[in-house]
Parts: C-alpha cells; sequence; structure tokens
C-alpha cells in the first residue's frame, strides 16, 4: 500500500512543496503589505548557500547545528529583502525592476555563486542534515503515514508558520493593519499606522522566510552546495506565481505548494522508480507549464473580481502624491 | 533632515550623469565586497580591465560577448519601453538559435551564403516571435501576468534546447558518427554556412555585430519618428489613457512582444551563426552566461534607449568577458552577476534623482511652503 506510486508520489510532494510553501507564505506577507517582491529565488538561492555554510560551521550535536543553520539561511535571505524594501519603500523604486535586480544580484550567477565558492562549499559533503521523523511512531501507518507522519522538522515547521501567517493577518489588530497598508495606504497613513514601518517589516519577514525556503534545499531535499541556479530552479518564481493562485490566502497557499512539489518532484521520481519511459525533458517542464496554466486559468476566471489582491500592490506610496 | 520633492523638470544632463554614476557606484560597492571577502579590489578590477579592453585580443572578445547581449539588451528595451515586463529574453534566444539553426541544417552547404544568413535570421526571429507571442496572447487576453509567464517559458525553452541534441529523433541531433551516436551534440554549420566577419585594423567585428546595431537605428527610428513608438510611449505611460484615445492596446501588446522577442531571438541565431556553428547545452554553451537576463540590466542603465543599449552593452560585455575568461583567487566567481545586480540598484537609486530634487538643511523649509515634500529621514 505505501509503496504504491499514488503514496509515494504525494509524499514527495510534501517534501518538495515545502520550501515552495516557505517562500510563498514570505512573499504573501510581503504582498499583503503592498510590496511585490521578484527577488524570492535570488533569495532561497543565498538562503541556500548561507544555509549550508552554517551548518558546516557550527559545532553542537544535529538538532542545534540545524537549527543555527536553518537561522542563518532566513537572516541572509532578510539582509537580501533588506535592499529591495530600501529600494522601493524609501527611494520608490520600480518594485518589478527593484525585484529583477535581486534576483539578478543574488542569483546563481551572482551572489550565492560568490559566496559559495569564497566560503569554499562546493563538493563538500554535508555533516548534517534533516532527517524524516518517526511522529507518534505512525509512519508505516496505510496512506497518512510516509505522507503526513514520516517527514522533516521542516515539513511541521511550515505547517506552523501556515496558521502562524493565517491567523496574524485574519485574526489580529496587527494583521488588519498590514492589510489596510496593502489595500489602502493612505487610509492606513492617516490613521497613523506607519505604511513605510509595516512594510519593511513584512518585505524582512518574506525574505527570512524566502531564505528559510532556499534552506530546504540545500539541508534536507538535497543535502549539499552546488554552483549556479539548479539548486532552487526555478521554485522562487513559482512561489510568485502560487501567491496569486491562493488568491493571497496562506491556506490555499498550502495546498498549490503541493500540487507544485508533486510536480517538480514527487512525479518524476516515482515515475522513473516505477519504470515508465517518459522523456525527462518533458517531465521537468511540467511544473513551468502548469504553473502557467494554472495562472491563466485564475486571471482569466475568478480573479476577474481580483479575489484577494491587495488594492495597493505594487505601488509606492508617496504621502503627497496620494 | 532631507527633503526630497518632485521635480517639474527632468534636466537632460541628468539623464547622462545617473548611469555613469551609477556604475562608479557599482564599482565603489564591489570594492567594499572584495574587501569583506578578502580580495585586493584594485588588482581585481585591474585584471577586469585588462581582460576586457586592453589588446586588440581582448577586444575581439569583448565585442563576442557583447553581440549577444546588444540583442537582448535592445530586446529587453522595446518591451520594458512599454512597461510590458519581458522577461523572456533568455528563452527567446534559446528558440532563435533552435529555429535559426534548424533552418540552416535544413537547407544544407550548397547554397548561396547571402541565402542561408537571411533565412536563417528570418527563422530565428520569428521562431522567437512565436514563442514571445504566447505570454503576449496571454496578457492581451486574459490579462495575465506576463512577467511570469515569460519566465517559466525561460525554463521550458531551456529543457527544449537540452531535448533537441539529446533526443536521437531530433532533427538537430547528429548521429552521423560513431562518436556523435555516444556523446550526444547537434548538426554543425558547414565552413560555407558561417556568418562573415569584417576585420579593420585587426579588430574581428562578427556580422551579428553589425546587425545588432542595425537593429538598434531601426528600433531608434521606431520610437522616435512613428506613431508607433508614440503610442508606445502613451500606453507606457497609461494604458487607460491610450485606450480612451482611441489607441488599440491589445494589439500593441501582441506586436511590441513580437519585435522583443524577434530581437532576442536574433542574439540566439548569431550565437549559432557567428560563433559556435552548433546548438551547445554544455555549461560554456547558451545556457551558460544568463545573456537574456543580462539584456534587462543593459536596457535599464541604457535608460531603454536603444543608441544608449549599443554603448551600455559594449560596457557589459566587457564584464562578462572578464567574467568568463577570468575566474580564480583575485577573480571570484558570481563577482558579474553581483556587479550586474549592483549597477541595477544604483540605477533604480539614480532614477530618484531624475524624477525627485533632494534638499538639504534649512533650505528645505522654506521649500516646503511653495512645494509639497516628503520627508525620508
Amino acid at each position: 500500500m505505501n509503496d504504491s506510486l499514488v503514496v509515494q508520489v504525494l509524499a514527495q510532494a510534501v517534501v518538495y512543496g515545502t520550501p515552495i510553501l516557505f517562500a510563498a507564505l514570505g512573499e504573501l506577507l510581503a504582498e499583503r503589505s503592498g510590496v511585490l517582491n521578484l527577488g524570492v529565488e535570488g533569495m532561497m538561492l543565498v538562503g541556500a548557500t548561507m544555509g549550508f555554510w552554517g551548518m558546516q560551521r557550527a559545532p553542537g550535536p544535529t538538532s542545534l547545528v540545524l537549527l543555527l543553520a536553518v537561522l542563518t539561511a532566513a537572516f541572509a535571505g532578510l539582509v537580501m529583502s533588506a535592499i529591495h524594501a530600501f529600494l522601493v519603500v524609501t527611494l520608490r523604486a520600480s518594485q518589478i525592476v527593484s525585484g529583477l535586480a535581486l534576483t539578478i544580484f543574488a542569483g546563481g550567477l551572482g551572489l550565492s555563486s560568490y559566496l559559495g565558492n569564497d566560503l569554499g562549499l562546493a563538493d563538500v559533503p554535508p555533516k548534517h542534515q534533516f532527517s524524516d521523523i518517526d511522529v507518534f511512531g505512525l509512519k508505516d501507518v496505510a496512506v497518512a503515514g510516509p505522507i503526513l507522519f514520516h517527514q522533516s522538522a521542516l515539513v511541521y515547521a511550515s505547517w506552523a508558520f501556515v496558521v502562524l501567517v493565517a491567523v496574524y493577518l485574519g485574526r489580529t489588530r496587527l494583521g488588519l493593519n498590514v492589510r489596510a497598508v496593502g489595500e489602502s495606504p493612505g487610509a492606513a497613513d492617516s490613521m497613523g499606522i506607519s505604511v513605510a514601518g509595516y512594510r519593511y517589516a513584512h518585505v524582512l519577514a518574506g525574505g527570512a522566510l524566502a531564505g528559510l525556503g532556499g534552506a530546504c534545499y540545500s539541508l534536507a531535499i538535497t543535502p549539499g552546495w552546488t554552483d549556479g541556479d539548479s539548486l532552487v530552479g526555478g521554485a522562487g518564481w513559482i512561489a510568485i506565481a502560487l501567491v496569486i493562485f491562493s488568491f493571497w490566502r496562506a491556506e490555499l497557499c498550502l495546498v498549490g505548494a503541493y500540487l507544485f512539489g508533486g510536480l517538480s518532484g514527487g512525479l518524476p521520481s516515482a515515475l522513473q522508480a516505477h519504470g515508465y519511459k517518459i522523456k525527462p525533458e518533458f517531465l521537468n517542464a511540467l511544473p513551468y507549464l502548469m504553473t502557467i496554466v494554472v495562472l491563466v486559468l485564475v486571471s482569466t476566471g475568478l480573479a476577474r473580481r481580483r479575489i484577494g489582491a491587495p488594492a495597493a500592490l505594487g505601488i509606492a506610496y508617496v504621502r503627497e502624491e496620494r | 533632515m532631507i527633503k526630497v520633492e518632485r521635480r517639474l523638470e527632468q534636466p537632460r544632463w541628468l539623464s547622462f550623469a545617473v548611469p555613469v554614476g551609477s556604475v562608479g557606484v557599482a564599482f565603489l560597492v564591489m570594492a567594499l565586497v572584495l574587501v569583506i571577502t578578502g580580495h585586493d579590489p584594485l588588482h581585481t578590477y585591474k585584471r577586469l580591465f585588462v581582460a576586457a579592453f586592453d589588446g586588440k585580443a581582448a577586444w575581439n572578445d569583448t565585442i563576442t560577448l557583447a553581440t549577444p547581449i546588444l540583442f537582448t539588451g535592445l530586446a529587453a528595451a522595446v518591451a520594458f519601453r512599454m512597461n510590458l515586463f519581458n522577461i523572456g529574453g533568455e528563452g527567446q534566444l534559446y528558440i532563435g538559435a533552435i529555429t535559426g539553426s534548424g533552418v540552416a541544417f535544413w537547407l544544407g552547404p550548397h547554397h548561396a551564403k547571402v541565402l542561408t544568413i537571411v533565412l536563417m535570421c528570418v527563422c530565428g526571429a520569428a521562431g522567437a516571435a512565436l514563442w514571445a507571442l504566447v505570454p503576449a496572447v496571454l496578457k492581451a487576453f486574459g490579462r495575465t501576468n506576463e512577467i511570469i509567464t515569460s519566465l517559466m517559458l525561460n525554463y521550458v525553452a531551456g529543457l527544449l534546447l537540452t531535448y533537441m541534441i539529446f533526443d536521437s529523433a531530433s532533427p538537430w541531433r547528429d548521429v552521423s558518427t560513431v562518436q556523435t551516436r555516444s556523446f550526444p551534440q547537434s548538426i554543425a554549420l558547414q565552413p560555407s554556412q558561417f556568418w562573415p566577419t569584417v576585420r579593420p585594423g585587426g579588430i574581428v567585428i562578427p556580422f551579428g555585430f553589425m546587425l545588432a546595431f542595425g537593429v538598434a537605428a531601426v528600433l531608434w527610428v521606431l520610437f522616435r519618428l512613428t506613431r508607433f513608438g508614440y503610442e508606445m510611449n502613451v500606453i507606457g505611460d497609461s494604458q487607460r489613457a491610450a485606450r480612451y484615445s482611441g489607441m488599440r492596446t491589445r494589439r500593441k501588446i501582441l506586436a511590441v512582444m513580437a519585435i522583443s522577442g524577434a530581437v532576442a531571438g536574433l542574439a540566439g541565431t548569431s550565437q549559432v551563426g557567428d560563433f559556435s556553428h552548433v546548438l551547445d547545452a554544455s555549461a560554456q554553451g547558451l545556457q551558460a552566461a544568463n545573456y537574456g537576463y543580462t539584456g534587462i540590466v543593459v536596457a535599464a542603465l541604457a535608460r531603454y534607449n536603444p543608441i544608449a543599449v549599443c554603448l551600455v552593452g559594449g560596457l557589459l560585455g566587457g564584464l562578462q568577458n572578464a567574467g568568463l575568461f577570468l575566474q580564480g583567487a583575485d577573480f571570484p566567481s558570481g563577482l558579474v552577476g553581483v556587479m550586474q545586480g549592483i549597477i541595477l540598484f544604483a540605477t533604480l537609486g539614480g532614477e530618484l534623482l531624475i524624477r525627485y530634487r533632494l534638499r538639504l538643511g534649512q533650505r528645505a523649509a522654506s521649500a516646503a511652503e511653495t512645494a509639497p515634500a516628503a520627508e525620508v529621514a
């Protein structure tokens, strides 16, 4: 039962969906405050690089080392996003071009390659890595066992973040303020809410989550560091698209992330394991093609009513020009 | 206390000063990064300039690497000018290489060189234009975000390129010898199909490089002297205003995206025709250099002006050249991307100076009474 193709694909979908989920939650926070950050791919790459470095350098027992590594990755992502925040919030630069600049700056031919090579991370075997936890000893339970109860700590942390973000945005005073800043910064400003402050905070939080998402690759899924952009391979862009599909709602991000996790990691490896002969190029193109298809469906159908999109997304707030 | 206020008029000299200053700032910031990470910036910069601009051989390599960047820079400039964010230059380049080389393989070596080159350019441009039309149609008729769709298609185009070289059923793959059957590679152009070069004073100028200048001139005329260019500017400023005044914005999106894609495609075709003569998926091949993304940096630094793209393309070609040939302790890998990123950041920051005026200290208070001002610090 648990060796069947479907269960394996679903279990892998959760594994490969987790980095996308972290990054999407981060992008969700930034976008809800009205800032589009297209630098997710770059922030994830730097997070992956610095997370791996932190893991190699930190002393102590495995769990502590991994915690430190994850924190390093999150901090690295945060620092990257600070550049974007400064440019678009303080200097009112174009959010689109600044985000692209961040991806070029931090990406596979940029800072992540620079740091990885400079810190000597290439071809280094990982000292530690996240292993799957057997939660409550339920890993052999039919179907649910491998999918839900035999995953790494990062997966369980991502579930906690989904709940946290959903409750924060939907049920708290601060979350309400964030939404006000994203929907109508002028109104929020006149209520005494600091538009710039909220935007900075949420872009930085988004960067930290993107860094964390990147660390999922270098610490858990494919432990190690490789030069170039293959480590993250477009997951950052899929995460940006995912925020749109999920109508800017955290709980829907979870569903979407696993859908794309299944397509990008689960399905190809499971099909290969079961001996199906499909052109690998076609299988690898699936998540990208699916992103386009879903984006078209969402933007032509439901989102005609613009469910969830923050009204001030992508627009710099200038007090005297409102 | 610094006050920021909007300029009523944007002085012309600033649109030259800001890009130049951006490059200067980029070098300064990069020097800081190099020092922090334990490198000697002066030594690195010296090696960079020697590799890129010192002597004929250096110039030849710089021109070689500037050629694709000129095309992708022009491609990005066309689209970004209308606030149409075609991030798909990278993928359109691959497609241009595939279709442009395909027609040459299909023609075979026994035709006039002129015919071969014209057909390669036409097919390369047309293939890439069609590829670029996918996000354009989705944008025009489905209001789908073109940034994400054009970017996703880059990955698909990259996989298609790999497929064309590795799949045994692909007409691009060379299966003529035992060696190529076990180590996949594409068919090669015959010498009679190679694109020509001009060699004034020992410097090799490939045909693609000259073609890029031609394209830049045509685009300049298009932007400056035609109604099409005027409407592009209006749509770029305000799509709604354009629609109310009767401009056909959908058609314009399709046309501009097709032009942008075609120009990016020529970058790929010229890679095959001028330089590699095969479809290359190796580590040094089409996918290694991110020419498509570099084009965005070029276009932004040139402020989307096709003539300026030619100048900036040369500069970034030199950077790319140095990045490709120098690598080691005093020239860390990844430096090129970091530099490009910082240049873009500085350009963006510089835009603030073009659009706004900064006032310092006491004068700010009196100025605030006459003109609206916002506080930055």
